[in-house]
Parts: structure tokens; sequence; C-alpha cells
């Protein structure tokens, strides 16, 4: 083939050549492919726009800037945006997606957590243990995730006691009492105090920032001496010391600037306080759990791929079993665990889009949902959805993509 | 015969001609069954029973149409279709009709483009909480966790109501009324709003109905009824009076007991034989048969019977007729006159 | 012997003892709960730790799944059995699946035909086996490839002509790919795909009609919104995976090509189509699709789904395929090049076999994942089993009843999947064996 093409014979150029010359094969297959899906695209389009013309709606996007006029349950995305039901559709927009990135990301902290945790039971010794475990992920991963947010949800309302349970009764014990008198645990959200920032908090913060970089410095600093002498430092108690310190020092030199201000009941429900709304526990849990399992297995099949002469050369080294672990075996099982493990961040981003069944407000909800439902805008919604779902996907590979290439075996 | 083998074979692959052309009637007629939007279910109003058999309150209005047209009340498809999906339902021709607790308002009339045909049900947006709490006016309601249907005007209704008193609440967002019931029975809201119908059908469920009381309050209009596309009043104005039909009929005594018998012969009273297809032809006017009407009654009974049936007060949801009753009752039905 | 050996060493023990058991911490149940459940103490609080937890679990829920209920017609009949009983009404209400687990398996297909799906499934089965298993005779294979047919005929019914005559196309491009092959290739690929496609729009209707009145043989014809529950689920998962497998292979070869356009247009369809969550796919089914057909046509929601959820498996099945072809060795391509085998002839001979081979494992997943996934039709609208429990709750007999229907689900859900996960597992160890 190669000598073909590199004594091309000399001779004019024929439309045969087009589909029989390999020089010139691949370009008319090209071309042909790309003329055929701008065809396929052009019909679509003209179909889209002859459809839409004879029912008498026109593409159009002013909607975002009229009344939502609908109210959404206090979350992070009413809060970060101050919506109300006089906002717009587009505030409502942006609500969703405050409220999707929040359960995404507490979401791929908890299941990683979770993952990693199960995982490295699944392997433990104990038979019972690795039993459980089993019985977790199968349980899970066979099962459709609607039905376990649906299940979980129930759990949560069904057995949590409710705000008026709390209330004490002359002559009776009340069925439920707060913990410590500052959390609450009800079946419409969980209350816990919030710190309430008063003058002179802004210092207390930046003191908090420095010494976090402070404890990381030093981090970075005994691995220094480890690996140039191999004295080893002691890490952690150092470390909590430096972050803390500090801290509780400055609070009260600067004369307890932060403080907390504790749900109480009032009328129907608890007030003041920090709310988190049970439907987000439920998605959250429920979408960590699911796929946690997933994640489990990913890593115990990295882990399983750490060959076991790994193992027994570090505990001939005389390490112990859990730095074994946390130094040899977890680093390599690394480079197995991160391709899988992207893909599974990459579904529980898209599956919190079920937050439909226990009404959370995420983007699918509002733009997708009520906003959609209300102004009967059905492609322009479902375009604006479908582009920022690609975003968050596209934006989740990229990160976990640089985190690959950070892991991977640094070839000398 | 030859096109309609090769149509029945077609159908049943899932692929048919688009309803969207002008002639919606031509279409129904040449399809062979009407297709009818129905909510995936709400007690009494559509629901499928354990044989598939869908029956309620709105399921009857589609079999009386499709009585109108075929003579038969069988001749109907009943698709489930969900708060958010029912209008583009409508819109695209994938169903002729929608009979699903609508509440007919400018934006959909208007803005969406769709007609509707009456009204079947006139129903108000209420609250129902447990007697436990004490509460007497939906006023009392300030600072409640209120469990609503996403996808429904009640929400935009209830936002309204809380801002115009000036009053705060926490939403809950259920999907279906099923899961709003088992919200509100948890304690999860101490309120639960939708039309005050669906309330009372729920709270009549409920292990200890004497426990929860609806407010006195009605925060709403809530007008429910058929729609069509915009677009083809002939199809409009043919489920518009099979609609009235309906009402008529309870209004001049017909009933499906003796239909058969006062359409036999003209009676005494013009207006029944015009309905009844015995004077006139309002049928061939409308494109049907002369007993189109005849048929609407047989299906189901008239609008009175229907609503006996399938959520008066010998039915565990025991609605009373209240402002659904005819206008010589006191009631707000009052159909134009057949003529 | 014996004797006189005996006789001189006297502490040498001349008949064996009778064996006795090992000490019961070596041997038996004890050692195995030392060495599995206690082998150190922090072992040991977690084993107590998991037996209490698992204690809490079955105490807590046994007395409500232990339940006299099976036959009880309604929700209030239930609890007028436990009042009777003096039991608390925190009990499952188990008549609720004895009343309507043909529903929820079935949906509204007619009760009498339901040996249909029943066979189907049978046919289903029997037809995967040659891909799934190996080792059938050739003729075998004839049938998995008329099963699709024979499947569609059951579950919709109507007359049996449609299917032949569709198939018939296949035969035709086949037979004209055959037939042409040997004078010109290129001629011939575009015979096996112009002929075919003008047969199934111009001839497949008339052609069916005819057929149909000289010999009308056919099933009673069932629609697919009379399709729900457990078959609707099977029928859309099955569906899409069959019919996305010849679309995510192209796709995958296409993710795979040197060829720049065809490479781009590959990975950006499969890039946007995983980017963006089913449930916006299918609500886009639901809402958009029939805009993007020509004017006057109109598929039912069933079928917009499985075109959906097609398109969706498809980009799934690429990436699974394409892990597959970087899986065959690199000599297999080069080998296949110095045979002077065309791009087609080699990918159709030497490189799919193996790497579809080796994508099986990755296929079934993807199957059971999109399995589980088909529950997201119920937020438009379709009657699958969780959008069935919706409906059974608005009857006034179950009117608030819950756990039992999901709890039922949920257990068939396990099941079916589970044992496909096994399946699964399986066939991957059985690959590593035979790659050894």
């Amino acid at each position: 083939m190669s000598s073909m093409t590199d004594s091309p014979p000399r001779e004019s150029f024929r439309l045969s050549q087009l589909i029989y010359d390999t020089r010139y094969r691949s370009l008319t297959i090209q071309v042909f492919t790309l003329v055929l899906v701008c065809i396929g695209i052009y019909w679509l389009g003209q179909n889209l726009l002859t459809n839409l013309a004879s029912l008498g709606l026109q593409p159009n996007f002013a909607f975002l800037n009229s009344r939502a006029g609908y109210d959404i349950t206090p979350s992070i995305g009413t809060w970060i945006t101050g919506y109300t039901s006089a906002a717009t559709h587009w505030d409502a927009a942006l609500v969703g997606v405050y409220n999707t990135l929040l359960v995404a990301f507490l979401g791929i902290i908890l299941a990683t957590v979770l993952g990693v945790i199960a995982g490295v039971l699944r392997l433990s010794r104990n038979w019972l243990v690795s039993r459980m475990m089993a019985v977790y992920v199968e349980g899970f991963r066979n099962v459709p995730l609607l039905l376990w947010i649906l299940l979980i949800y129930s759990i949560f309302s069904e057995a949590l006691p409710q705000p008026r349970d709390f209330r004490e009764v002359e002559g009776a014990v009340s069925a439920a009492s707060m913990t410590w008198g500052a959390f609450a645990a009800t079946n419409r959200g969980f209350y816990m105090p919030a710190p309430v920032w008063g003058p002179g908090s802004g210092v207390l913060v930046a003191v908090f920032v420095a010494s976090v970089v402070a404890a990381v410095l030093y981090r970075r600093y005994a691995r220094k001496v480890l690996f140039d002498t191999g004295r080893m430092l002691p890490m952690l108690w150092p470390m909590v010391v430096i972050a803390l310190l500090p801290v509780i020092a400055a609070y009260f030199v600067l004369g307890q600037p932060v403080s907390l201000s504790y749900p109480e009941l009032a009328g129907f429900n608890f007030s003041g306080g920090l709310r988190v709304d049970n439907a987000l526990l439920a998605l959250w849990l429920a979408l960590s759990l699911y796929t946690g399992a997933f994640i489990t297995e990913i890593v115990r099949a990295g882990i399983l791929s750490v060959s076991k002469g790994q193992t027994e050369a570090a505990s001939a080294l005389g390490m112990r079993p859990n730095r074994t672990m946390n130094l040899v075996i977890l680093p390599q099982a690394m480079r197995v665990i991160i391709p899988p493990l992207t893909s599974q961040y990459l579904n529980l981003t898209k599956n919190s889009s079920l937050a439909i069944a226990v009404g959370y407000a995420d983007v699918r909800a509002t733009l997708g949902g009520i906003s959609l439902n209300q102004t009967g805008r059905a492609l322009e919604c479902m375009l604006m959805l479908g582009l920022l779902y690609l975003a968050l996907s596209l934006a989740i590979s990229f990160v976990m993509n640089l985190f690959n290439a950070s892991m991977k075996l640094k070839e000398r | 015969m030859k096109n309609s083998v090769l149509f029945g074979t077609l159908a049943m692959a899932g692929l048919s001609a688009a309803a969207a052309s002008a002639a919606t009637l031509d279409d129904v007629k040449a399809r062979g069954n009407l297709n009818c939007g129905v909510v995936t279910g709400l007690a009494g109003f559509g629901a499928p029973d354990a044989n598939g058999v869908w029956e309620g309150f709105d399921v009857d209005v589609c079999r009386a149409v499709a009585a109108a047209i075929f003579g038969d009340e069988n001749a109907v498809e009943f698709v489930p279709t969900t708060g958010e999906t029912r209008f583009t339902a409508l819109s695209s021709g994938e169903i002729d009709l929608l009979a699903r607790n609508t509440t007919w308002t400018f934006s959909r009339d208007v803005e969406l483009k769709f007609d509707f045909i009456g009204v079947n049900y006139y129903d108000g947006q209420g609250f129902l909480v447990p007697t436990a709490l004490g509460v007497t006016s939906a006023k009392d309601l300030d600072g409640a966790t209120v469990c609503i249907q996403t996808g429904t005007s009640t929400e935009l209704n209830l936002a309204d109501f809380f801002r115009a008193n000036n009053i705060t609440y926490q939403p809950v967002a259920v999907q279906t009324n099923a899961e709003g019931q088992q919200q509100y029975l948890a304690g999860a809201c101490d309120a639960y709003t939708t039309d005050a119908s669906g309330l009372a059908a729920t709270r009549a469920t409920f292990e200890a109905p004497d426990d929860h009381v609806l407010l006195p309050e009605i925060i709403s209009k809530e007008p429910l009824g058929p729609l069509v596309r915009h677009g083809d009043s002939d199809w409009a104005d043919l489920n518009r009076w099979v609609l009235n039909a309906l009402i008529a009929a309870e209004e001049l005594g017909i009933t499906s007991a003796n239909v058969a018998e006062m359409a036999a012969a003209p009676t005494n009273n013009p207006e029944v034989n015009r309905i009844l297809g015995t004077e006139g032809e309002y049928g061939a006017m409308l494109g049907l048969e002369p007993n189109w009407a005849v048929a609407a009654i047989s299906a189901g009974g008239n609008y009175g019977e229907i609503f006996e049936r399938n959520i008066g007060e010998n039915t565990p949801i025991g609605l009373a007729r209240g402002l659904n009753a005819q206008w010589t009752d006191g009631g707000l039905l009052y159909t134009p006159p057949f003529r | 012997m014996s004797e006189t050996h005996a006789h001189t060493t006297a502490f040498v023990r001349d008949a064996v003892l009778p064996q006795q058991p090992p000490p019961a911490t070596a041997s038996g149940p004890l050692r195995w709960m030392r060495d599995n459940l206690f082998p150190n103490w922090i072992n040991g609080i977690m084993t107590l730790i998991a037996i209490y937890v698992i204690y809490r679990i079955v105490s807590g829920l046994l007395p409500w799944f232990i339940s006299p209920t099976w036959d009880q017609p309604s929700l209030s009949a239930c609890r007028a059995l436990f009042t009777e009983l003096g039991q608390s009404t925190h009990q499952a209400c188990w008549g609720v699946i004895n009343d309507r687990w043909r529903q929820l398996m079935f949906g509204f297909y007619p009760a009498e035909l339901y040996w249909r799906p029943t066979v189907a499934l049978f046919v289903l089965l029997a037809g995967l086996a040659p891909v799934l298993f190996g080792g059938f005779p050739r003729w075998f294979m004839a049938f998995a490839l008329a099963s699709p047919f024979i499947i569609f005929t059951l579950i919709w019914g109507g007359t049996i002509w449609v299917p032949i005559v569709v198939a018939l196309g296949l035969v035709i491009a086949v037979v004209a790919f055959r037939g042409l092959v040997k004078r010109n290739a290129i001629l011939a690929t575009f015979a096996g795909i112009v002929l075919p496609i003008l047969f199934w729009l111009f001839l497949v209707g008339p052609l069916t009609a005819v057929l149909s009145d000289a010999l009308p043989i056919g099933l009673d014809p069932v629609r697919s919104n009379q399709l729900g529950g457990f078959l609707l689920s099977v029928v859309i998962g099955v569906a899409a995976i069959v019919l996305s497998l010849p679309l995510g292979i192209l796709l995958a070869l296409g993710r795979a090509s040197d060829l720049f356009i065809v490479n781009k247009i590959s990975i950006a369809f499969i890039e946007i189509v995983r980017g963006v969550p089913l449930i916006v796919w299918l609500f886009t089914a639901s809402l958009l699709l029939n805009y993007f057909l020509p004017p006057g046509t109109s598929f039912d929601l069933t079928l917009r789904v499985i075109i959906m959820v097609t398109l969706f498996s498809a980009a799934y099945i690429a990436e699974v395929v394409r892990g597959g072809l970087a899986a065959v060795p690199k000599g297999q391509y080069e080998g296949a090049d110095s045979l002077g085998l065309s791009y087609w002839q080699s990918m159709q001979l030497i490189v799919l076999p193996q790497a579809l081979k080796i994508s099986i494992p990755g296929i079934v997943n993807t199957f059971i994942g999109l399995f589980k996934d088909t529950t997201l039709v119920l937020f438009i609208g379709l009657l699958d089993p969780l959008g069935l429990t919706n409906a059974i709750r608005a009857s006034t007999d179950w009117n608030g009843i819950y756990w039992e229907l999901f709890i039922f689900i949920g257990v068939l859900f396990f099941v079916v999947c589970y044992s496909m996960g096994r399946y699964s597992m399986y066939l991957e160890r059985k690959l590593q064996r035979e790659n050894r």
C-alpha cells in the first residue's frame, strides 16, 4: 500500500478515483458522511420550524424575564439568589442550578467516602462484615435508584418525629426532644445551630484560613523531613493544634464575634438555626448510597489489581497494615480506580435530576418542571436544560482528567 | 378494506397518522377510536381498576364523546398524562381531547392555544389540616409547611394567597396526589392544599377521616374542564355540545334508564326531541348520527348520574353537588339551549 | 511380629489409637467463628456491631412483614382484620399484591392473552442462548435471527405478514449484497442499503395488504398503550438494547476511525447523549420528538420512548464496544492488513468477532442499567410498575397503601438484575480463562 502512495502513477484525475483510489477514498467517505449528517439536521430543523409555525408557536426566550409566581422551598439556591415568588423564571432556573450543584457536590463526596470504606471492608477478613457489604452493594446496585430515593424519603417522613412532637405538654413527656438543645431531626428537615457573623468575624475567618495554610505547610515540611532523613515527625496532632489553636485564641481575643442561633419551636415549625430540608437529605443519601455501591466494586477491583507481592514487600519492610494500605496499595490502585470513578461521578450528577421524585428544587424541577409547565415553553426549557447538564458533565470530566493525569505513573 | 387492514397493523405497531390536521373528527373516525388524555391516577376522577378498565368522572366524559361519535363508549383509548406532559400531548396531536381536571385559565386558553369546551366541575382550592392543630382559618397558617402538587395552577394560587395576606409558608412539592396524601399523613406538612374536591376525596379514604378538617377558605376559582386544540372549531363544538347534552339531559330528566324510551318517539318537550334527534338535524350539523346524544347519555348516564356514580355522596369520595348542581337547584350548571 | 516388638520395646505403642476429634477451638464452627468473626479485637467489635445492626433491622421489620392479609380485597378490609385480631394496624396489607400483581406484571394487556408475552420471554431467552452461551448448532442461529420478529408478533399481535415482509427486506439486502459483491463491492454495499429501504418504504404496505387479504392469519392486535408494568420495562429495555447494537457498533468504529470528520461526528453524538440525563431525553421524547418529524406523522408515546432510549443506549454501547476494540491485540489489526483485507473485511472477519465477544459482559451491564432506568418513564405518564403504583393508589380500595407495592417491585427488579449481573460475572471469568 505504501509503495503505491509513495510513487503515484502520473496520470490525469478520473472521477472513479474518488472511490477506488485509497488516497481520495477517505475524503469521499468523509464528505459523504458530512453531507448526510447536514441533510439530516436540516431536515429535523425544517420539520421543527414547520410544525411550530403551524401551531402558532415561535421559539422565544422572553418568558425567562416574566414573573415566575411560584414559591420554592428554602434551599441554598433561594438563599443565594434571594428568590421570592415575585422573581423571574430566570431566577428560578438559577435557584435550580445552585441546588443541582449542591446536591451533586455533596453526593460525590459522600459517595466516595462510602465507596472507599465499603470497598475496603468488602475485602475484610471478617466474614460477617464482608457479607454485609456484599448485601449493601447488591441491594443498591440491583434496584432502580428512583425506588431507593422514594423509599428513603418515605422512611424520613414516616420514621422521624413531627415538629409538633417536640412541643412540651403540661404533665406529660413530649414525644421527642432536641439533642443537646441544639439539634432536632424532624420529618421536615434537620435543624441545627447556625452561626451569626458579628463584627470582627472577618478577622476570625482570615485567622482560620491562615492557620489552615500553616497546617498544610507543616505537613509538607514533615514529609520533606521524612523523605530526606527518614525521621518521622508526628503528623496528626501538630496539624490539629496549628489549625485550631490560633482560631480559638482569636475567637476570645476578638470578644466572641461569632455566636450561634439555635433552632426553636415557634408555631408550626422550628425557626432560627440552620434547616436542611429532608428532600435534600433523602436525595443526597440515596444518590450517595447508590453510587457508593458502584464505587465499592470499583475500589475493590482496584485494590485486587495491586499484586499481592506489594503487600508482602511492604510488610517485609515492617510497615503496619494501615500504612501499607495508605502508602503502597491505594496509590497504585488509584490509577485503576479513577477512570471508572469519573463515570460514576458523571452518573451521580445526571441522576440528581431525579430530585423531581422528592420535590427537591433542582434545575430539572424549576426550569424543566414548574417553569416549563407554567409557560408551556417545552423546546426552550429542554434546550437550556440539555446544554446545562452537558456543560456540567464536561466540567466534571475535565477536572477528573486533570486529576488522572496527576496520578499517572511518573516515569523517569 | 385493504387500507384499514394495513392501518390496523401499523397502528398496533405504534405508528399512526397525526390527528394534527385540520379535521380532527375525520381523523378520529378514520382511526376508529378517540384518543383521550386522562390523569395517571386520581381517585374518583380517573384511575384504572384491577382489570385495567378506566373509570372516573373525567373518564366518563371521554366515554360520552366516544359514544356520541361511534355509538360505542369503548371506542376510546385512554392516554395517561402527567401535569407536565398533558398540554404537549394535546398540541402535538397525540390526544384529541384532554379530560384531566385541568383549570380553565386565560394563559392556557390564549397563550398555549387551547379551547376549553366547558366546565364539568366547578372547584376551588382548599386546605386540609389535622384537627389537632387547632387551626380554623387558612390565615392562621402563618409559618406552616404546606404540601402542594407541582405543575398545577394551585402552586401559583398558593403563592398569591400567602403573599396577599402577608404571611409566610414553606412549600413541600409533591408529584402526585397519592404522594401528597402520604406526606401529609406522616406529618411532613401541616396542611395539604389542592382542589377541594380532591381534598374531600383524599380525606374520605383516611383511616380516621374525623381527625382532619377542610378549612372554610376557598382561595381560588378552579373551573375544571375538558379541552381541545385551538384551531378546529368543528371539533371543539362537537365536544362542547356532548358535554352540554349531558348537563341538559339532567335538567330535562333524561337518564340512561329512560333515554331509549324517550328517543323512541317524539315527546311533548321539543328541546328533548332536538337533543335526542327525534326533531331537527342537530346530529348531522355536528357531523354525527342523529342519535348521537342518545348514545352519549346511554354510555354513562346524564351529568348527575355520572357525578353520583363516581364522586357523589354515596361513593367513598362523598362529594356534595354544591356549585355543581343545576342552576335550578342553586348551582352553576347552566347550559345554553339546544335550539 | 508385633508380639516380639511389644515385648522388646515397652514404650512403643503397638496399636493405633482411635482418632480424636480436633479440639473444639481448632475446627468446626468454633474455629470458623474465630477465624472469620473474631480474629482480633477490632474485628470482634465490628462483628458485634454487625450482629446488633442485623438484629435491629430484622426485629423491626419482621412483625410488619408477617401479616395474614393475602386475601383482603381492600385496605379498609385489612384494617378491619387487624382491629378484629386486636393487632396494631402498622402491618403490611399484602392483599394489594394479590389483587394487582397481574397488572404490575402485564399492565393492561388483555388477561386472556397473557400467554403471549410469556411465550415471547421464552423465545427471547432461546434466541439469546447462542449469543450468550455459545456451542449451538448453526440452524439455531437462524432461529435467533428470526426471534425479534416472532417476539414482535407475539406482543403486538396483528397479521403475521408485517414482520414477515419486513424480514424479507433484510433477506433482499443480503441477497443483493451477496449477488453483487463479486462484481463490484461498492455497488453491492449501495444496493444492500438502498434496495431494502426502497422496499420498506414503497412495497411493504401494498404487499402486506395483498398477503393478509389472501391469507388472513394473525393474532389479536394489542396496542402499545395496553403494555404496562414489567412487560413495558422489559419491552423498552430489550428493544432499545437490540436496536441500539448496530448503531452502537457503527459509532464505536467511527470513534476509533482515523477519518477526521467521521471521528468527530461520532464523538459529538456519544458525548452529547451521555452528557445529558436520561430523564431529559425522555421529556424530549414526550414533549418534542413529534415536532422534529414531518408534519402529519405521529408516533405513539411508547414508540417514541423506544426510539429515544435506543439512541441513548447506542452511545453507551458504543463506549463498551470501543473498550472491546481497544482490547483486541494490535497484532490482529496488523495481521488483517497484511492479508490485504479491506477495512470492512478486516472488521467483519477479524476484529469485531473478537471485540464483541469481549464486550458482552459490558453490554449486559449496560442492559441492567437501562432496565433499571426504564422506571423513569413514569415521569412522562407511561405506566411502568412504579407508574402503576400511582394508579393503584388512586383506586378507592387501595388509597393509602405504600410500602407493599414498592417492596414487591424492588424485589422483582432485584431478582432480575441480580441474576443478570451474576451471569455477566460468569462471562467475564469465562473470558479470562479463555484468554489465559
